[in-house]
């Protein structure tokens, strides 16, 4: 295998992995949040109860995001040595704000909600909640910034070889960025509401502090709604009106439209085929895709067709991920809709299959982020910098096809264990419980 | 006079600084925690970096992000020249990040110890490869004329570069004990005066060797500093800060020796650094193909952009990292919450 698919693969298997995480992160330090709020204000002990249990498992999964984010902050000198020199003016100053605004705000700020309960004030405590979820999503920010520039690229001139700075905010704001973060954001809040959501659910079937885990399940579940409404209306909209207009072909492929249409429809479901690139088994709904893309019926959107050969990307791939991520988009709304409806009419502790299928609906928002992130990125090939820079042209020079195979083979095997050891882990966290809250009568 | 480009030298330069100071005591606590054999001892060490060694991490990987926006050709070259070597540096602070709180949840003492040996060896293999690859710096590595690099991994691995690996190793194991003199009661406390005492002499030897090296392994360092005022300022003030870190330490003046020992740690780093200037990475094939600070950098006006991106955000993290060292201070008490 030659050196650039084995870094190809490196990198998304890296980050892949690494991306599990921070949506767990996000989306659980804002819900910290409302809890410790309710927890100070309203002074109810189940809530504190709350935030210490769902803090110790923001620390373990926070402690594999660290782990596995160092990797990447090294990986594009490792492994992508021509595309850091050719993006360095541009790319490495969110990078390094990430760190500056981010990463010291969000790792100082954990370990004093961690181990500083008992040493600060209420209110300083609660302000080290709210400190990593603010630090999480500035990470999230910032690094999104810089994907975004790789996507949409603006701010810069072609000079002396690489692409050099002219204007900072247009490249910060370039024409994807605020989508994108919107879009990737509630996404983790989403992941968030699901995990609170589901692990309450555990411990009502596993009959452990039922009545504190009735609280949770009714907080994520009507927070929950709200975000996966927001996800599908306005962000994710908005984020597909936004390819359709900066990367013609990407919006092709996702969409599965392989030739130039007027009244475009949108396929809800499919089987893509490669040669000739067709739909099979379609179900569409004609004039949507053009009316959603450009506020039009009959707007002429543009097929795979009238780009060349060499610059479109994989069809398949593109379609199958895009599609499942907004079929799990539509679960997400129904799932929470139906959750806040029967915990607050109090018709669900003893459903236990309900109960069971929040349980396994856990990982399926990380399902959708990698979906959404396999859509946004192979969409985007063969390019790494949209349009400027392909793919191939960007690995390093002086790393053989045997240091990048060794390396993946290395880091799979310690992710397993990761992976596996955490599950372990939190598996024993939740059954422990939340500590016991005496319940005052009415 | 002083350019932007000198400006992130010197910028980069505190980060690089500010992480061999705040990771270094916490990567010596680990490598401490390999020679440990009391139980309890092991957990007052784990916990008496425990809520801040993520923060210290932070400064290297602000330094990476600094290197990269300021001296991307730099960023590029070294770190996909020394692949094997940061795939390793990478494995180790994997293991140990997780290990803080892995080791933590896991039950049987069997489970506990491999985990506390990842901690551990997650902080030796750092310390020692840092200075391997400043070794390398220092001395040159190969870049032909385009800047690419022709070397290999077990070209890294010279006598020279091992040597200042193995320094800078008992370096950041007399500074993790100092840290621990601050944190620690009774016997295990009197332990660690006498270990600083020991690295120290460790450390005072192996830097003597080095400096005697590096005369006959990259003479060019020494070309320009000795006319350099600056040059014998740092010097006066590290002699005088590595002969008060026994002093104070035998006097049990602890909070002093840690800082002294900090003030030793900045100052070796800003002669080296100062006697590689302008060059960032000199090329041992010929020394006009090193890279340097102009011929690596970024445009002024990213590095402009990036200054104020440095003095917005590193006055607050500064102000709330002291901060919250204030609400740790003082020795290690357990409680349900520890590792
Ligand atoms: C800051 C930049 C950045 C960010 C935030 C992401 N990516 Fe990315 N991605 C890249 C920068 C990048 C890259 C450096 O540009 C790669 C490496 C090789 C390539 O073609 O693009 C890439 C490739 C790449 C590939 C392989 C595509 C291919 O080669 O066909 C996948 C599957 C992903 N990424 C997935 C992800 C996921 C799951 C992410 C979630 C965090 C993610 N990317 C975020
Ligand atoms: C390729 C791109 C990425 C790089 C280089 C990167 C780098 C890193 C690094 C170095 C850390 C550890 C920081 C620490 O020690 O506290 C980290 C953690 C984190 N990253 Fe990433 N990251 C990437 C992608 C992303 C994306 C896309 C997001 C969000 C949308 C994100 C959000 C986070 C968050 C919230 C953390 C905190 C720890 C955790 O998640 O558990 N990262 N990342
Ligand atoms: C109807 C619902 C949705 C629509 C219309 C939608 C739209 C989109 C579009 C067009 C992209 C591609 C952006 C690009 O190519 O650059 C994308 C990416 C993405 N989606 Fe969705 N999405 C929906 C639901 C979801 C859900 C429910 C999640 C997760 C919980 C999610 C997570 C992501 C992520 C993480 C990305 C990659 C990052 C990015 O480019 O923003 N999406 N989405």
């Amino acid at each position: 295998m030659d050196a650039v698919l084995l870094a190809r693969i490196q990198f998304a298997m890296t980050i892949g992995f690494h991306f599990l995480f921070p949506p767990l992160t996000i989306g659980l330090a804002w819900i910290l949040v409302l809890i410790e709020t309710l927890g100070w204000k309203k002074k109810d002990l189940v809530y504190i109860a709350l935030g210490k249990f769902f803090g110790k498992l923001l620390a373990l999964i926070f402690a594999v995001g660290v782990a596995t984010g160092i990797v990447m902050e090294f990986q594009f000198g490792t492994n992508w040595s021509e595309y850091s020199k050719f993006v360095g003016d541009i790319f490495g100053a969110p990078l390094a704000a990430e760190g500056v605004f981010a990463f010291f705000l969000e790792s100082t700020f954990l370990g004093l909600y961690i181990f500083g309960r008992d040493k600060v004030s209420k209110g300083v405590h609660w302000f080290s909640a709210l400190m990593v979820a603010v630090g999480s999503t500035i990470s999230a920010f910032w690094i999104l910034v810089a994907n975004s520039w790789q996507q949409t690229p603006a701010g810069y001139v072609i000079q002396n070889g690489r692409a050099e700075l002219t204007s900072f905010w247009d490249a910060v704001f370039n024409p994807s960025t605020m989508p994108r973060f919107w879009h990737t954001f509630d996404a983790a809040l989403i992941s968030g509401a699901f995990f609170v959501m589901g692990v309450a659910a555990i411990l009502i079937l596993r009959n452990k502090e039922v009545e504190t885990a009735k609280k949770a399940l009714r907080l994520a579940a009507i927070f929950g709604l709200v975000v996966s409404l927001l996800e599908v209306f306005p962000f994710g909209h908005d984020h597909g009106r936004q390819v359709a207009q900066t990367q013609p072909e990407k919006f092709a492929a996702i969409q599965g439209l392989y030739t130039s249409q007027t009244g475009a429809p949108v396929a809800l479901f499919a089987f893509p085929t490669n040669k000739p690139p067709e739909l099979k088994a379609k179900i569409e709904i004609p004039g949507l895709l053009s009316w959603l893309a450009f506020g039009d019926v009959n707007a002429r959107i543009k097929g795979i067709n009238e780009f060349p050969q060499d610059e479109i990307p994989p069809l398949f791939l593109t379609f199958v991920s895009y599609h499942n991520m907004v079929i799990l988009g539509m679960y997400f709304i129904f799932i929470s809709a139906l959750m806040t409806y029967l915990s607050w009419k109090n018709k669900l502790w003893n459903k236990k299959k309900t109960l069971k299928l929040i349980a396994w609906s856990i990982p399926l928002p990380l399902l959708a982020c990698q979906l959404g992130w396999i859509a946004a990125e192979v969409g985007r090939q063969p390019w790494i910098v949209y349009k400027l820079m392909k793919t191939s042209h960007a690995v390093s020079i002086s790393v053989g096809a045997g240091e990048i195979l060794f390396s993946i083979i290395l880091f799979g095997l310690i992710y397993i264990l990761l992976l596996i050891t955490l599950l372990f882990l939190m598996n024993k966290k939740i059954n422990a419980g939340p500590e016991p809250v005496q319940i005052k009568e009415a | 006079m002083i350019d932007l480009n000198i400006t992130w030298f010197l910028l980069v330069g505190v980060l690089i600084i500010g992480y061999a100071i705040l990771d270094g005591f916490d990567l010596g606590v680990g490598v401490i925690q390999l020679f440990t054999k009391d139980k309890e001892e092991k957990r007052i060490n784990k916990n008496a970096i425990g809520p801040v060694w993520d923060g210290n991490e932070v400064w290297l990987l602000t330094a990476g992000g600094a290197l990269f926006a300021a001296f991307p050709i730099v960023y590029a070259t070294v770190f996909s020249g020394f692949y094997l070597a940061f795939i390793l540096l990478l494995v180790a602070l994997i293991f140990r990040a997780v290990s803080f709180e892995f080791g933590k949840y896991v039950e049987t003492e069997k489970a506990k110890g491999y985990w506390d040996i990842a901690f551990s060896l997650g902080s030796l293999v750092p310390a020692l490869l840092y200075g391997v690859a400043f070794g390398n710096i220092l001395r040159g590595i190969p870049l032909d004329q385009k800047g690419n690099f022709l070397g290999s991994f077990i070209g890294l691995l010279n006598p020279y570069s091992l040597l200042i690996g193995v320094l800078s190793l008992a370096m950041l194991t007399m500074h993790g004990a100092a840290y621990l003199t601050l944190k620690t009661e009774g016997k295990q406390k009197e332990r660690m005066i006498d270990l600083t005492g020991k690295m120290w002499i460790a450390f005072v030897s192996l830097y003597l060797l080095a400096t005697l090296a590096s005369f006959f392994v990259a003479p060019f360092l020494f070309e320009n500093v000795f006319k350099n005022p600056l040059f014998w300022v740092l010097l006066i003030v590290l002699f005088v800060s590595i002969i008060l870190i026994p002093v104070t330490v035998r006097l049990k003046k602890n909070g002093l020796a840690f800082l002294f020992s900090s003030i030793t740690i900045g100052v070796m780093i800003g002669l080296a650094a100062l006697s590689l200037f302008p060059r960032l990475v000199p090329s041992s094939i010929d020394l006009s193909y090193s890279l340097t600070i102009y011929n690596a950098s970024s445009t002024p006006r990213t590095l402009f952009t990036m200054l104020i991106i440095a003095l917005t955000g590193m006055p607050l993290v500064i102000g709330y990292t002291i901060f919250v060292y204030r609400v740790f201070k003082g020795k290690v008490v357990i409680n349900k919450e520890s590792y």
